[in-house]
């Protein structure tokens, strides 16, 4: 079954319904084609609308205006229970006071008038169902009996009993440990395979997304960023957010400049652009796309070295780099090349993404436009090409969307502020440029409290024996 | 003791001393924390349970017949004239037959009430402190607002003085009926009694289910309307199980109190437990043991209560068994 979204948009007015500012925008003018039978990953931060885009496309959430489409059918009105869809939720929301075999029963006992079947079709579609996702052996147990992975599967098997058009799955691997998720991928993948079913898949997890997806749709703030097949979207990030938000190890970005077609970061040329115009950019640079030189163009300063068997990642620090460390993966072979504290690096071209320092978008260079024309005309054939053009979302209008009043307004709230703690002050700015650590000393400062405790606790019972003993005496 | 410790005293130091005062505070502290708990329970728990089992098998006991020194043997007599006491098999027959339709019927009332005032959003504050009112209220005082409501005052067989509830029958072209005066039949006594009991049952049990209500995550209600479930089943299927422990709860309490009725009839009838000139027509076992107690009868009443705590714990052990396999925890 297709699945077609046409603009698409979601606003969660605010509490004070006359406060327009306040309001959230969660997803905002979504156009989408989902081929049938295909497995969709819709990949994002948290926040960015995904869920809400998938509960849309379940039916329960309305969206406030555009349209879906099942096929030939706008379903834009129709109750989730008339979508024929099956949804498995991020914690499974098994009813915990049923046997598996009455969870995955559940959906065809709610069945009325011609679609009613007998109990014994019921029973043997619940079986089949069992087999399909290997759960047969627990049918008799409660949810609360089985392993993570094995509810999960339950989850699954009573989405797919009714033979659902679209299967929907919010976040289904967040639960489970690592092993178990990889395992698991792969099952849902297999399952996808053997029904055919139209599968769109949310999750965070870039990996997960591009291991098991046809395609990915990465989100942000609401906005598509880029569809594509997984490995395009890797290969090809039409801006700087796609870029960062795909690979692990992330990207590299530096701050540099083309001049005259070639690539400087900082003051060294780094790499000929032919084609590219002169302007400050940011430069991508995936982990495996540099190459360890003698005299290679970009110099870093090494402060570790990560043996990871077959790789190596050599951690190193550059001025310009955005990122706290530079992480590039070589081969072993090419260690020799490296001196105790500078490493050198010549780069590989189709591993280097340039964006505007202004819109954040792609600058194409050299052998890159060509790669990307034939993908694009690959991707526009089948139906998925989708890339946002114009000004990015940033996040100041993520602010912006959860603006909320400042001073508290009503008696009440203002003599409540009078007995809330403020915010402490922040802390000067020799830390600023290490955002994320600035939190660290405060969670730091915790523990060492609590380790004073136990010393004043011990004291206690000391005194009690103390007294004890006068009494003893 | 001396002997069988293999090694020679050796005096402790007093770091010593410290280490060993300290393990046995630490192994008895929690006795100690329970002590105050454990001497205001002995008193006023244990020691009365005691005391009435004594004066129930003490043949014809009677307080003032102890106060002059007399003795009294062991015996079940108390439990026989408690039980061949004219008014024993009313009173049993009454508090059964009002345990037996308020209980179910109260229960029901509040779930479908708390999953109506769950459902909505405006004026839900309302109307549960509305619902929570005859909590809070006392109900000796809105006994006698009931008896004034189905209140019918005749004299000479015409009706003189009506309460609201026979106003709106009137109204409504019925004739007056006599709820509570002196020509009411014990229907329409009962009745009234349901009414006020139900009413006054209901505001905890709202508070209990709807608490539980909104403990359910909302997650089971979206994913069964994914599976197409109807509200009826939603509510059957969903729903009922997973307030189980609360509605199990609430029923157990249920009949506890049920079985304890009396203030109610009090507040209705007065002390006499009944409509005027039909004294303990509507007589409970507590109106019992309190009339039996009244009357210097403090064996026989020790008797009655120990009957109604056996009935009571009877009840609530098959309200657990039952529980026990129909409550999903």
């Amino acid at each position: 079954m297709k699945v077609v979204l046409e603009h698409l948009t979601k606003i969660f007015p605010s509490r004070n319904k006359k406060d327009k500012d306040a309001e959230v925008v969660a997803v905002n003018d979504f156009d989408l084609v989902i081929p049938d039978g295909k497995l969709i990953g819709l990949l994002g931060p948290s926040g960015c609308g995904k869920s809400t885009t998938l509960f849309m496309i379940s039916g329960l959430q309305a969206p406030s205006s555009g349209k879906i489409y099942f096929g030939d059918d706008e379903v834009t009105k129709l109750a989730p229970e008339n979508r024929g869809i099956g949804l498995v939720f991020q914690n499974y929301a098994l009813y915990p006071h049923m046997t598996v075999q009455q969870n995955i029963l559940f959906p065809l006992q709610n069945l009325k008038g011609p679609n009613r079947l007998s109990k014994e079709e019921m029973l043997k579609r619940a079986n089949d169902v069992a087999k399909l996702v290997q759960i047969d052996e627990f049918m008799n147990r409660k949810p609360s009996e089985l392993s993570g992975g094995q509810q999960q599967r339950v989850a699954i098997a009573r989405a797919l009993v009714k033979m659902p058009r679209v299967l929907l799955l919010d976040e289904p691997l967040s639960n489970l440990d690592a092993r178990l998720r990889l395992q698991t991928r792969e099952e849902i993948r297999r399952i996808q395979r053997d029904t055919q079913i139209t599968t769109i898949f949310v999750t965070h997890d870039q990996e997960e997304a591009m291991s098991i997806s046809d395609f990915i749709v990465v989100m942000k703030l609401g906005v598509i960023m880029q569809t594509g097949r997984p490995q395009w979207v890797y290969d090809d990030p039409a801006n700087l957010f796609v870029a960062k938000f795909l690979g692990t190890p992330p990207i590299n970005v530096f701050k540099g400049r083309v001049e005259g077609e070639k690539l400087y970061i900082g003051e060294e040329e780094v790499l000929g652009v032919p084609g590219a115009d002169d302007r400050e950019v940011y430069v991508g640079i995936r982990p495996e796309g540099f190459l360890l030189k003698k005299n290679g163009k970009l110099s870093c300063k090494v402060s570790g070295i990560d043996v990871m068997g077959r790789d190596v990642s050599v951690v190193s620090t550059n001025e310009n780099s955005l990122n706290p460390v530079v992480r590039s993966i070589i081969s072993s072979d090419e260690m020799g090349n490296i001196s105790s504290d500078e490493a050198r690096f010549d780069l590989k071209s189709h591993k280097v993404f340039l964006f505007d320092s202004e819109t954040e978008l792609r600058v194409y260079f050299g052998e890159q436009v060509a790669a990307h024309e034939k993908m694009v005309a690959e991707m526009k054939e089948a139906g998925q090409y989708y890339v946002h053009e114009g000004p990015l979302p940033r996040e100041a209008d993520d602010a912006d969307r959860h603006k909320t009043a400042e001073a508290p307004k009503g008696f009440f709230a203002k003599v409540k502020s009078l007995f809330t703690k403020k915010p402490k002050k922040e802390k000067p700015a020799e830390n600023a440029d290490m955002g994320s650590e600035n939190e660290a000393p405060a969670e730091g400062e915790v523990p060492a409290e609590n380790a004073e405790t136990p010393v004043e606790k011990s004291d206690t019972p000391a005194e009690n024996a103390e007294n004890h003993e006068g009494e003893a005496e | 003791m001396m002997e069988k410790t293999k090694q020679p005293k050796v005096p402790l130091t007093k770091a010593e001393k410290k280490i060993r005062a300290k393990a046995i505070f630490n192994r008895w502290k929690a006795w100690l924390y329970l002590l105050p708990a454990l001497a205001i329970l002995g008193l006023f728990t244990v020691w009365p349970i005691i005391n009435t089992l004594r004066i129930a098998f003490s043949n014809g006991y009677q307080g003032m017949l102890e106060v002059n020194g007399e003795t009294f043997t062991f015996g079940i007599e108390n439990f026989k004239t408690a039980i061949e006491v004219s008014g024993f098999g009313n009173a049993l027959g009454n508090t059964m037959l009002l345990t037996v339709i308020t209980v179910p019927v109260s229960t029901m009332l509040a779930l479908l009430i708390a999953v109506a005032l769950n459902s909505i959003k405006p004026l839900r504050r309302l109307l549960q402190t509305i619902f929570f009112l005859p909590y809070v209220t006392n109900g000796i005082a809105i006994g006698m607002v009931f008896m004034a409501m189905f209140n019918m005052i005749a004299i000479g067989g015409k009706a003189q003085s009506l309460g609201i509830i026979n106003g709106i029958i009137t109204a409504f072209g019925g004739s007056p009926i006599d709820w509570v005066g002196p020509n009411s039949s014990k229907v329409a006594n009962m009745a009234v009694l349901i009414l006020y009991i139900v009413w006054n049952a209901l505001p905890f049990k709202i508070l209990v289910l709807l608490g539980g209500l909104q403990g359910v995550n909302k997650q089971y209600y979206d994913a069964a309307r994914v599976d197409g479930a109807s509200r009826w089943r939603i509510f059957w299927r969903i729903t009922v199980p997973m307030l189980s422990p609360m509605i199990a709860y609430v029923v157990i309490t249920g009949f506890i109190g049920g079985f304890k009725e009396y203030t109610s009839i009090v507040g209705i009838f007065g002390e006499e437990m009944g409509p005027y000139m039909h004294a303990h027509r509507l007589d409970t076992m507590v109106g019992l043991i309190y009339d039996s107690l009244n009357g210097n009868f403090e064996g026989e009443a020790a008797a009655a209560s120990l009957i109604l705590f056996l009935i009571i714990f009877a009840v609530t052990m098959i309200n657990l068994y039952v529980s026990k396999k129909k409550v999903h925890y």
